[in-house]
């Protein structure tokens, strides 16, 4: 559900007891007790998988660090998001059953994705396009793998209990960074300040508040194709903002956006580069990521 | 009795196309620096003043659950609803019309106005007859429309369009607002500065004759309460309360979606609709009548209710929403694109989100280049958020997309760019392996990026893309070939 | 087939799939218990933002306040149902012009009148809004629009909080103006300016024991 901003600061407990029971242990706080290890499914996105691998491998690193299972299920592609958002329906189809296909298993826990806005598509878009295309036997399958799938701080923050990311991950990163939050994880999955809460709290770090955070950057998919004026000029007062702010990097938690802004970054020649949560929260003091 | 039409009804008429692609558009209206600092202005004052009045409501949620729920309610009961209406505004003295499309209420307008015997009639503010294009019609049959909304004013004596359906002249700053009176009002002072203020009085001034000697208002209306037969207009400088009581006659024109059922419910859309608007705790004004009160304001009250378009609008099943639009411009003034191009941009009388919307749903997909507008949006959802009756703007964006590609699909014989694009990438991500596959010429592409390791130059449509941005060089690997590489193989 | 069928055939066949709406979840505020001296404090802090003049005070004080406010007056119109004790203050340099029935004002006579005071049905203190519902005390809508000066009584007992709460006293099918403050605009770079054709100027009396 998409919501007013003013109801980001409530955090709602996504983590599914129906799941738990299945692995026959009831939990009582809906957050993940230290002794059990979870059994999680990565949704690597394919921007992810083919541009930026170090983000994947930065959010296994991650999970692994505290003791849980990763898995790639290697039927994954893609959400189908680029398809449906440019009004290619009948062509989203076989991406979207792909992905349902791939994740509607017991073979996990909970699917986790480095994306807030192909976590939206998969919760939202995947029911949506099913039922547009008279198909009620795939929309309850994609409300079922929705519900098991989330972005990843959701899932550090919600379901694994992250409150530092210093003291219980180890990151560390040595930097003065802002932060772009995204639209689709601030609108469509109501993340609040879950990303930025984490950032602040990575060892060695200084996060310069970004001015007007909460304007999207102009990406869009193709809209940024399609619309290519507009979406530059949205481009041009998010870089504007960045700069100002004196960071040497802008995180965020989709590399679709950050791929956006650090385009157009590394055209006007700027000095900010563009950096996933994921690899922040993976650097440490031993292994740190260099900008 | 029940009779059956097959088809889609018909779509709207009068001032509801984009005329050139939305694009196109756009990019001219990119270039007017200053209508672009107007509106970013504006735009920007409004927002923070409505999280202001909205965070004082701590059940606003609450309010925005009642008003969507009270409009899907309406809308799946909206004939029950219009004749319930119709009944009891008549049987308090009201007269009703009903019109299929803009030609049908602008001649009911025309000889509603003529029967009176006046050659003028004064307005409020009415995104209805904005629609039909009513003023333009009125003209060629020799009556004169005085618009009496202060920004309809402006837009009226500086022959130009609305741009925002709140604020119709949004893209006009103070100055430019000092030079459009000092220009074509007959009776103004020199010395007229641009303080805001000053120039409410000479609106003041220009329209008060006309006010106290108007013979005939015609007014828009913001609902109809079915149940009691009454309508109510909500403004802010008392030119609605002039055009609504001083002329002994009054013709309202509505369209058919603006039906509440019952009199409960502007305690919801009361609350929803100021502060949504003008970021107001409430408006200065709210008027509401019953057909004809005796001895206090009009004695000859018509309604015209509207459809133009409005039930090929409700037959969308994934698009029928749009209809619950109260016309507060929430939505265009959060919207990132809105705030860019303004209001011109999307031809339509309804721009902003909504307008990428409603105009398309009112007129079909492929009439002009109406099908371009629902891609005049990042899908950022900003306006989803801001919407006081939560219509699902992104969804219904990416819904007409789909009608629009599908009715492509039929006029086109050769497949274009974005076609094959779609097309490719359905087999390429419709399967791991496919992906995979791919995958592996992603050193080719790190090998194209040169020394510099970016792309700077795409052909085709991706040339949109590199026309400002650059592409990092691909990775030697992808991430499904390293897992198989470093964990699968241990 | 006259319009209204077509319409109304349009709208059967667009709901061909006969769609079903939730039953309408009304959890907002219906009531609230907020006291007497808080209600006076928050209407007083709405209509004072929306540059309207604001006085608390007893009923006795009524003539001696409306007096102070229409001191500049040279006349002033008040509908027929007005207790006339309150204009008792008036000096005979204010002309006192009665708006009856048989016997109305016309608008030229009613532009050519400085100020109006009128009483008002209910006012809602969360929003600012004063509702005059046409009764005797506050007479026809014309006569608090045209005079450009409106002195407006508000017994403190019809105060409430919140709009849900001012419906049931209002009277539906009278017809209705809510005002929250003397008129304004919001057309120029959408910033809230005070005063075009309503009454430029707002005097509110907030009284007690009335």
């Amino acid at each position: 559900m998409w919501s007013d901003h003013l109801e980001y600061k409530v955090r709602a407990i996504t983590t599914s007891l129906d799941y738990y029971e299945v692995r026959g242990i009831v939990w009582s706080d809906h957050t993940l007790k230290e002794s059990f290890i979870m059994r999680i499914a990565l949704f690597a996105t394919c921007i992810v998988d083919a541009m930026y691998p170090e983000t994947a491998k930065s959010t296994v690193k991650i999970l692994e660090r505290l003791g849980h299972e990763v898995i790639f299920p290697k039927a994954q592609a893609c959400c189908g998001q680029m398809h449906m958002n440019s009004g290619y329906m009948p062509e989203a189809l076989p991406v979207v059953e792909n992905h349902i296909n791939a994740f509607d298993t017991e073979d996990y826990d909970v699917a986790v994705a480095p994306s807030g806005s192909c976590v939206a598509s998969v919760k939202h878009q995947h029911p949506f396009l099913a039922e547009r295309l008279g198909k009620p036997e795939l929309k309850e399958r994609a409300v079922a793998v929705g519900k098991r799938t989330y972005e990843l701080s959701q899932l550090l923050v919600d379901v694994l209990g992250i409150t530092n990311a210093a003291e219980q991950l180890g990151s560390y990163f040595p930097q003065t960074i802002t932060y772009h939050p995204s639209c689709h994880g601030m609108r469509s999955l109501k993340l609040g300040d879950r990303q930025l809460d984490l950032l602040k709290t990575v060892g060695g770090i200084t996060v310069n508040e970004l001015p007007e955070a909460d304007q999207c950057c102009g990406f869009g998919g193709t809209f940024s194709i399609k619309n290519s004026d507009v979406s530059t000029a949205m481009l041009e007062d998010k870089m504007k903002n960045i700069c100002s702010t004196g960071a040497s990097a802008c995180a965020g938690g989709d590399a679709s956006c950050l791929m956006h802004i650090g385009g157009g970054l590394s055209r006007t020649g700027a000095k900010p580069r563009t950096l996933h949560l994921a690899d922040i929260l993976a650097s440490t003091m031993e292994e740190t990521v260099s900008l | 009795m029940t009779q059956v039409f097959l088809g889609m009804p018909a779509g709207g008429q009068g001032n509801l196309f984009e005329t050139e692609p939305f694009p196109k558009a756009a990019h001219r209206e990119l270039g007017n620096t200053q209508m672009r600092k107007n509106l970013r202005h504006a735009t920007h004052t409004i927002r923070d003043k409505r999280l202001n009045v909205v965070g004082e409501l701590p059940d606003w949620e609450e309010l925005r659950d009642a008003g969507s729920a009270i409009k899907n309610l309406t809308m799946a009961n909206l004939e029950e609803r219009l004749e319930e209406f119709e009944k009891n505004f008549t049987a308090r003295g009201g007269i009703v019309h009903w019109a299929r499309d803009a030609d049908e209420a602008n001649k009911i307008v025309t000889e509603l106005v003529k029967a009176t015997g006046s050659k003028e009639v004064v307005k409020v503010k009415s995104m209805a007859t904005q629609e039909i294009g009513l003023n333009e019609h009125l003209e060629t049959e020799g009556i004169e429309a005085f618009e009496t909304d202060l920004a309809e004013l402006i837009v009226q004596l500086g022959n130009d369009k609305p741009s925002h359906i709140l604020v119709p002249a949004i893209h006009k700053n103070r100055t430019e607002v000092r030079d459009i009176f000092l220009k074509e009002m007959p009776v103004v002072d020199p010395n007229l500065t641009d303080e805001p203020a000053k120039l409410a009085e000479a609106a003041r001034k220009h329209l008060r004759k006309k006010f106290l000697s108007a013979k005939v208002a015609i007014s828009g209306a913001n609902f109809a309460l079915a149940d009691t037969g009454t309508l109510g207009v909500v403004e802010s400088e008392g030119n609605g309360r002039m055009c609504l009581t001083l002329p002994e006659t009054l013709i309202t024109v509505m369209g058919i979606e603006k039906v509440l059922p019952h009199w409960e419910d502007i305690e919801v859309f009361m609350q929803l609709l100021p502060r949504s608007s003008t970021g107001e705790r409430m408006n200065p004004y709210t008027s509401l009548w019953t057909g004809v009160s005796e001895d206090d304001g009009p004695q000859n009250v018509h309604i015209v209710l509207l459809d133009n378009g409005r039930t090929r609008a409700l037959a969308d099943r994934f698009g029928r929403t749009a209809l619950n639009c109260i016309r507060c411009s929430a939505c265009m003034n959060v919207c990132p694109v809105y705030e860019r191009t303004g209001g011109h941009a999307y031809g339509s009388t309804y721009p902003g989100p909504i307008g990428a919307i409603l105009s398309p749903l009112l007129t079909g997909i492929e009439v002009e280049e109406n099908g371009s507008l629902p891609y005049a949006s990042s899908l950022c959802g900003a306006c989803y958020d801001a919407c006081p009756v939560k219509i699902n703007i992104p969804e219904i964006l990416v819904h007409l997309r789909g009608e629009d590609v599908d009715a492509n699909r039929d006029k086109h014989k050769l497949p274009t760019q974005m076609d094959l694009l779609m097309k490719g990438g359905s087999w390429a991500l419709g399967k791991g392996k496919n992906l995979g596959l791919l995958e592996k010429a992603l050193p080719l592409g790190r090998l194209m990026s040169g020394k510099e390791k970016k792309i700077k130059k795409l052909p085709g449509i991706a040339a949109g893309w590199t026309a400002s941005r650059d592409i990092p060089a691909p990775p030697n690997k992808s991430f499904r070939d390293w897992w198989s590489d470093e964990k699968e193989s241990k | 087939m006259s319009a209204k069928d077509e319409i109304l055939g349009r709208i059967r066949s667009a709901l061909a799939d006969a769609p079903v709406a939730q039953e309408v979840p009304r959890e907002y505020r219906k009531t609230s218990d907020m006291g007497e001296a808080e209600l006076i404090d928050l209407l007083v802090d709405r209509l004072v933002d929306y540059k309207a003049g604001v006085d608390v005070i007893d009923a006795a004080q009524i003539p001696e306040y409306v007096a102070a406010k229409l001191a500049g007056a040279s006349s002033v119109v008040y509908p027929h149902g007005l207790d006339t004790g309150w204009l008792s203050g008036l000096g005979e340099k204010v002309e006192q012009r009665i708006d009856a029935p048989g016997a109305r004002l016309s608008i030229a006579e009613l532009d050519e009148t400085s100020a109006v005071v009128t009483s008002s049905a209910v006012s809602v203190a969360e929003s600012g809004t004063i509702i005059l519902d046409g009764e005797p005390n506050q007479g026809r809508r014309a006569i608090s629009l045209v005079p450009d000066h409106h002195v407006c009584i508000v017994p403190i007992s019809s105060i409430v909080r919140l709009l849900p709460e001012a419906m049931p006293r209002l009277a539906i099918t009278r017809p209705q103006t809510w005002i929250s403050g003397p008129s304004a605009t919001s057309d120029i770079e959408l910033e809230r300016v005070e005063g075009v054709h309503g009454p430029r100027t707002l005097d509110v009396l907030m009284v007690r024991g009335l």
